[in-house]
């Protein structure tokens, strides 16, 4: 509550475009302005990472200052005055993402991303047909031999997130910059395969490129962005409890991302909540209830015929033996609702407390 | 957890005892990744050197089943010292006298002896801990899966009561749950003694509460069996019948060959999932059931916060969600039932559960107000929650424990039930890994996860691999006193030589073939899953 | 001020030399190791030998017994044009004569030592510079003020009982035992000095940012910036290796100032003589007890490390080259947080260039208004310029700000080789511009030259004539940003590149009527949006040639021409049929056998097989080979 208090205390003021904003000590030009729901575009900069400002998209013009400033890395002051939409700063934004576009490869009817993409987005709202100075798409080659993590180093605009998320947010740094300058590309160390230079394939990165650059890979022409329902429910894995947004395209899990900004686990997902849900969507899914048979098979079968011989061979057992004769595991990977009831059913319906699950193991 | 996910970075010092972070809780993992990164330190306890300890500032590579005479001898240098918190003693706690007098038992030598850590470094960790402004310690399985285990679990206890180091933010003593809803079905009434909201089966009033909202008279007012009393008294023919929702005993519990044969002699069993496991493969009837995707409900994770799960897709087939399953066999059993929802089951559970007692499904959509996550909106209420108003409780104890005072425990150290032999020289230490997840029924079936991880491997030492002849990733040979399994030789150095470690996960491979189900905790009926006595042989 | 009674000056920390009768200082800096240096020291060692004279190469660890000479490999002394330069002092009775001999090979050494050495009369010929008779090359010290340079070419930088003969250690002294750090900075202040490196920023208030920045690590770092990259610039690689130490004593005397006492020196890897000499020096530094703990029995501790840089120009700015230090990749960052609130292991740190370092020892001993009695308006004291291209005589030059350059030129450099037209000087290096004959009497002063649009700088003076073209001149400087930027802002990264696509596309004759514009929206946007200065500043040379050599752009685009003849598809060769007499040096000297003609016949180029390098042109005696 201290940090609540202190905040209370020395708030300041703040104007962007000419409307006055309360803002904490310690927020950026961004997050104040986000506040108030003034967009401000943005590809280096992710909630998850320190400021980074090298993309220039998110340059503002602060007053008395000696040229425009990164907004995601700029701390408000009192009084301070910002314009975050002048003719200038989106000339700048403009020419930002000509110069992207100048070597981007344009696939974007094959690309991933489409739909996704935030190159995508502010080419189209800051109208850029084409780049002034001709289109020169890079030609890159890489490796892209992790079963998980596609890679794309032509469609990559060096904004350098997935390289600080492994390092920063995951302690790793599979990603590092290669080369200098206009040749520079996102690489391993000395180019080895992820998986040799501690990769714990949690697609972190692929979580954070703002392109198609990295992608995931097993989930590819499964579906466009747009086609995909989204429903956010939790991670079935471990008991953090991760938010996840789960995409469906007609009866089929396409693939799960989590949102940056929400949730316990604020956007960041491992290895089995993005990769881990082929289960779902699996063959060999249970579909119709099992019975054995005479020959000491399992066959399919119907409800009907299944519950009768649960309810027929529950109800013998315990006339002949009570209650005491039943135990029931409850499970870990069950919701609260399931696991109440089957409690309830034990206790008040079988008549036992022989009622445990595998929290110990 | 006593404290809340996003609290674990305002510690300055933070102990991982007996949890492989990163591996089994990894997104929460990013929170001490975080601490570390603004300078908090590090000390991590654990007989391997996880990825945590190669990142920590302190690693305490402790031989398996010996956290009590290594948390003891951090204490006693605390006491020796004078850094324990006598105001915090004095108003918060209780039997501090005869908990000191415990202490006298073992000096840090002697603890260092046993445990094998250097008698400094013990030191230097009691130091760093208890002196400390903030420390957070965060366990899990390693602390509490050996017959030792409520020993362990309260020396925890004891350590974070002795240095004042619980209650406020970035201080709380926080086991880390390993499933998903494992918190919840605990919170549900899923154990033997307790109804929903840990109230006991066993008290009149409970009974006569349940009894009411129920409209039942409930025929059994004892506490019932554990899953390992539950597989003896199966043996024994006390037990006929089984009903298995959602669990795979065959591979989570120990002693493999021991499982199988009692779930053969059930009479009667019936097992509800959304695979043909392992252990559905004994049943009589299996019942096939909606996957967590397919269905309404909510999950209460390792902070205690309970969160909406939601449907995304049409269950497959003819699955059905697994209340909708119990709740068909309980009313042709006659108990006339009339679930529409699940939000219906959480109003009921609301209303007996003193702890989920302003849960709603409404509430559950909101965003929570909560300044420790001001940058992240987070939905879910933390419990105790117990009326419509109340805003959740991200720290438990700030005020008072539970039971009102602390309750100091004299603990002696007992050694391992499992001891190693000539015949048996190596041990065995069971856990997760990252790629996959306890039985595998469900990662073994991602092509993604496979592919990174296609088989079982038993991480060895290089000098014993070495020393057998065994060549990494060339097929070996475990066997305990109960049985054999084939994985592959992992050499590696993050295990030192005496030591072998193995994930459960794999069917083909399963490590609960070596484990044993003879020595449980006394109190917790917990298996000593983290030392089995093995050897190890190179298969040509 | 740190207690006084235990410290022990400088002075006692050296032995008393006997003076030899002659002294040999032959320059071994890398112009004069690259020119024959070690070659022509090794020839007067085997010379002496066999003289009788005693012949002492380190003369701080023998006794001279009779005649004697010391042979000392000094640093360098600005007039690289005219290496191997070697002085030799004679001691007569008292009086003391010096001269400099030019050019000196080995061969030339035994006439030296007969002649001069043993006979004690000068070989007239090779004399360059002479304290008794004028030279042509007189003018070249005349306009000089050697500050930063006062021991360069003086003094054998790997001893440094040298040094401390020279005064050096003085002014630390003097600090430790008569000044508080406040007092320090406000010297510095006082003085006027501004950051050589380029930005000019006031030393002293930097200084006194980080001296009153708190630390939230408890640690302070004071870094020496020697990552000197500007193509055409190396004074501050003369000052580390000539004069090592004034930039150590220089850095305990800031570190003194804002409460480091650790720091570094960051050197680029290209200078392996600098880094020998610099690390020659701090062993001896520390052995004295002038650096490293308790300096001078003081309780003021300074612990110094050498930091090689690993070839980024981009290095040399203060963020990628903390950036660097801590072992990552150099690439700049945001600002603020500053270095003096946030810099090196996230500690108040400040960061000077290698000759901003050397004034200060200088300003201790002197005082601030020595310093700030030199040089013009707010640009004070002197600054090192480092002269090439078409000027007669090139090489470093200290003068006093607020010369001309003009002065420069004309006067130290000679005026411009072969007597050939000016066309312009390039100032600043990459990050500064291209100024035209009208503005020659422009002042070597921050503010004046910032207002051309070029700037000061690191010093760097690059002079053109007729045969350089001003357009080639700009692609040149933006093709080296554009090969050094780092690639994390997108401005600069790809920005530049765009740039020098329509750069080339001119040179070449493709240009069209939109290109001018189309440079100058990009270059105005990339100094704009760029992250830090080396993207910010790229387009200088861009700019500043667009402003004062419009029309060579507009010829090069319209008239597909090049004045200068440089831009090899713009221009064409030709051989005159009255000039040439067929002696058929161009067609020996062509590399494509573009050349026929029979001896004594008119030649002809194949002006289709013609690769336009020039090289007939250069060696045509009777101007028969023209070119347009």
């Amino acid at each position: 509550m201290a940090v609540v208090n202190e905040a209370v205390e020395k708030t300041l003021t703040v104007t962007v475009n000419g409307r006055e904003v309360k803002a904490a000590p310690g927020q950026t030009v961004l997050e104040v302005a986000r506040s108030i729901g003034v967009e401000i575009p943005t590809l280096c900069h992710d909630d998850r990472l320190e400021p980074y400002g090298a993309c220039r998209l998110c340059l503002v013009e602060v007053e008395g200052a000696r040229g425009p400033v990164p907004a995601c890395a700029t701390k408000v002051g009192d009084g301070m005055t910002v314009q975050t939409n002048t003719d200038k700063i989106r000339r700048l934004r403009k020419f930002v993402i000509e110069l992207l576009l100048s070597n981007h490869p344009l696939d974007c009817p094959v690309c991933e991303a489409a739909g996704d993409c935030r190159l995508q987005d502010y080419a189209y709202e800051y109208e850029v047909n084409m780049s002034p100075w001709g289109w020169h798409p890079l030609q890159f080659e890489s490796r892209d031999d992790h079963p998980n993590i596609a890679r794309n180093p032509n469609r990559c605009i060096l904004c350098g997130r997935c390289v600080r998320i492994c390092r920063d947010v995951m302690g790793i740094g599979c990603w590092g910059f290669t080369n200098r300058g206009y040749d520079t590309i996102i690489d391993t160390p000395y180019n080895l395969p992820l998986e040799e230079v501690g990769c714990v394939s949690c697609g972190q990165c692929i979580s954070t490129c703002p392109v198609g650059a990295l992608s995931m890979k097993r989930s590819r022409y499964a579906a466009r962005h747009w086609q995909t329902d989204k429903t956010t429910t939790i991670c079935p894995y471990c008991g953090v409890g991760c938010e996840v947004v789960v995409h469906t395209h007609r009866d089929a899990l396409v693939r799960t991302t989590a949102t940056v900004g929400r949730g316990v686990n604020n956007g960041n997902l491992c290895v089995k909540g993005r990769f881990g849900f082929d289960f779902q969507n699996s063959p060999d899914r249970l579909t119709a209830p099992l019975v054995r048979d005479e020959n000491g098979d399992l066959v399919p079968t119907t409800w009907d015929v299944a519950l009768d011989r649960v309810e027929q061979n529950f109800k013998r057992i315990k006339a002949e033996s009570g209650g005491s004769a039943f135990a029931v595991l409850a499970s870990a990977k069950c919701t609260n609702e399931e696991n109440y009831v089957l409690q309830k059913f034990t206790r008040a319906v079988l008549g036992t407390n022989n009622m445990d699950h595998c929290a110990r193991l | 957890m006593t404290n809340s996910i996003k609290d674990l970075h305002e510690a300055q010092v933070i102990f991982v005892v007996g949890s492989n972070t990163t591996e089994a809780h990894p997104v929460l993992a990013l929170e001490v990744i975080k601490a570390l990164r603004g300078g908090a330190t590090l000390i991590v306890a654990d007989p391997r050197r996880i990825d945590l300890a190669r990142k920590a500032h302190l690693h305490l590579p402790l031989r398996p089943g010996t956290n009590v005479a290594l948390l003891k001898g951090m204490m006693r240098h605390v006491v020796d010292m004078g850094w324990q918190d006598d105001d915090f003693i004095a108003e918060r706690t209780e039997n501090y006298e005869a908990f000191c007098e415990s202490l006298e038992s073992m000096t840090v030598e002697q603890a260092s002896d046993i445990c094998g850590v250097p008698a400094d470094d013990i030191r230097r960790a009691a130091e760093l801990y208890a002196t400390a402004d903030r420390a957070n310690i965060l366990y899990a399985m390693g602390i509490t899966q050996h017959h030792t285990g409520t020993n362990n679990v309260l020396s925890v206890a004891n350590l974070a009561m002795l240095t004042g180091q619980i209650g406020g933010p970035g201080k709380g003593v926080n086991p880390l749950r390993g499933q998903s809803n494992v918190q919840g079905a605990c919170d549900m009434g899923g154990l033997p003694d307790v109804f929903s909201g840990y109230q006991k089966v066993d008290n009149p009033d409970a009974i006569a509460k349940m009894e009411a909202a129920w409209g039942v008279t409930l025929a059994d007012r004892e506490k019932g069996m554990t899953v390992m009393e539950m597989m003896h008294a199966v043996d024994t023919g006390k037990i006929r019948s089984m009903y298995i929702m959602g669990e795979n005993p065959v591979l989570s519990d120990p002693d493999q060959h021991h499982v199988e044969d009692t779930l053969g002699k059930v009479e009667f069993l019936v097992v509800q999932d959304i695979f043909l496991t392992e252990t559905a493969e004994f049943a009589d009837v299996v019942l096939p059931a909606a996957s967590s995707f397919e269905k309404d409900g909510t999950f209460t994770n390792t902070e205690r916060r309970i969160q909406r799960v939601r449907k995304a897709l049409e269950p497959r087939g003819e699955s059905m969600p697994d209340w909708r399953i119990v709740q068909s066999i309980a009313n042709r059993m006659g108990a006339g039932w009339d679930y529409r929802s699940a939000e219906d089951i959480m109003r009921e559970v609301a209303a007996v559960t003193p702890q989920y007692g302003g849960v709603t499904f409404s509430r559950l959509e909101n965003v929570i107000p909560d300044v420790e996550y001001a940058q992240t909106d987070v939905c879910g209420l933390q419990w105790p929650c117990p009326t419509d108003d109340h805003p959740g409780t991200p720290i438990l104890h700030s005020q008072q424990f539970s039971r009102g005072r602390g309750l100091f425990s004299a603990i002696e150290y007992i050694e391992p039930a499992e001891l190693v032999s000539p015949e048996y020289p190596l041990i065995l230490t069971t856990g997760r890994e990252l790629v996959h997840y306890h039985t595998g029924t469900m990662t073994r079936q991602a092509a993604g996860l496979n592919a990174l991880v296609p088989e079982a491997r038993v991480e060895i030492s290089q000098q014993d691999a070495a020393r057998l002849g065994i060549e990494h990733g060339a097929p070996v040979r475990v066997t305990s006193l109960r049985g054999s399994i084939e994985p592959v030789a992992w050499v590696t150095d993050r295990v030192s030589p005496g030591l072998v470690f193995m994930a459960f996960h794999y069917a083909e491979a399963p490590a609960n073939r070596l484990t044993g189900a003879e020595s449980l905790d006394p109190i917790a009926k917990i298996p000593e899953l983290k030392v089995t006595a093995v050897k190890v042989e190179a298969l040509s | 001020m740190t207690s006084t009674t235990a410290i022990r000056r400088p002075t006692e920390l050296h032995a008393r030399l006997v003076l030899p009768d002659v002294e040999i200082g032959i320059c071994l800096g890398t112009g004069g190791v690259a020119a024959g240096g070690e070659e022509v020291f090794a020839a007067f060692e085997a010379g002496l030998a066999g003289t009788g004279i005693f012949a002492v190469v380190k003369p701080r660890e023998d006794t001279c017994q009779g005649s004697c000479a010391s042979i000392t490999g000094t640093g360098c002394r600005g007039m690289c044009a005219m290496d191997v330069l070697v002085d030799v002092l004679t001691r007569k009775e008292g009086v003391e004569s010096k001269v400099t001999y030019g050019t000196v090979t080995e061969k030339m050494v035994a006439k030296i030592i007969e002649e001069h050495i043993i006979g004690g009369e000068p070989v007239h010929k090779w004399i360059v510079l002479s304290d008794d008779e004028p030279t042509s090359h007189n003018e070249f010290y005349q306009h000089q003020d050697r500050l930063v340079l006062r021991n360069c070419g003086r003094i054998d930088p790997e001893v440094i009982d040298d040094y401390l003969e020279a005064g050096g250690y003085r002014g630390l002294y003097k600090v430790l035992t008569q000044m508080t750090p406040e007092q320090v900075h406000q010297e510095v202040l006082a003085s006027g000095l501004r950051g050589r490196g380029g930005a000019g920023f006031p030393t002293g208030l930097k200084w006194k940012f980080a001296a009153e920045a708190p630390s939230a690590t408890g640690e302070k770092f004071f870094i020496c910036n020697g990552d000197e990259g500007d193509p055409g610039a190396f004074m501050d690689r003369s000052v580390l290796e000539g004069d090592p130490h004034s930039v150590f004593e220089g850095m305990a005397i800031g570190g003194y100032a804002i409460g480091a006492d650790h720091g570094y020196v960051y050197v680029r890897a290209e200078y392996p003589l600098a880094i020998k000499r610099l690390k020659i020096a701090l062993k001896q530094a520390e052995d004295r007890g002038l650096l490293g703990a308790n300096i001078m029995g003081s309780d003021f501790s300074f612990h110094l490390k050498i930091k090689e840089g690993a070839g980024a120009f981009v290095c040399g700015e203060e963020t990628a080259l903390m950036q660097s230090i801590e072992g990552k990749r150099g690439m700049p960052r945001l600002r603020p947080p500053f270095p003096a609130v946030s810099g090196l292991w996230a500690s108040p740190t400040n960061i000077n260039n290698v000759e901003t370092l050397a004034c200060v020892p200088w300003i201790m001993t002197e005082g601030a208004e020595a310093f700030a009695g030199r040089g013009f308006e707010k640009s004070k004291g002197t600054k090192v310029f480092a002269l090439t291209g078409k000027v007669k005589r090139s090489g470093l030059a200290e003068v006093p700000m607020g010369l001309t350059l003009r002065d420069v030129i004309y006067s130290i450099g000679g005026g411009i080789k072969d007597d050939k037209e000016f066309r312009a000087v390039q100032m600043g290096g990459p990050s500064g511009g291209c100024l035209p004959a009208s503005l020659l009497d422009t002042r070597v002063d921050y503010e004046e030259l910032n207002q051309t649009g070029a700037i000061v700088g690191s010093g760097g003076m690059v002079v053109l004539d007729a045969d350089n073209c001003i357009v080639d001149t700009a692609r040149f400087f933006l093709k080296f940003t554009q090969a050094e930027s780092c690639g994390k802002c997108v401005p600069c990264r790809v920005g530049t590149v765009r740039m020098l696509e329509i750069l080339t596309r001119i040179c070449e004759g493709k240009g069209v009527a939109e290109d001018i514009g189309l440079l100058e929206t990009l270059a105005d946007d990339i100094k704009a949006g760029s992250l830090c200065a080396l993207g910010g500043t790229a387009p200088n040379p861009v700019l500043t040639s667009l402003k004062y050599f419009r029309e060579e752009f507009e010829e090069h685009i319209h008239d597909k021409k090049c004045r200068a003849g440089a831009c090899a598809a713009l221009t064409t060769y030709w051989i005159v049929a009255e000039a040439c007499t067929g002696c058929r040096a161009c067609s020996r000297a062509c590399p494509v056998d573009a050349i026929t003609g029979e001896k004594k016949e008119v030649h002809v180029i194949d002006s289709e097989a013609c690769i336009r390098c020039g090289a007939c042109y250069e060696k045509c005696r009777f101007d028969a080979v023209r070119r347009q």
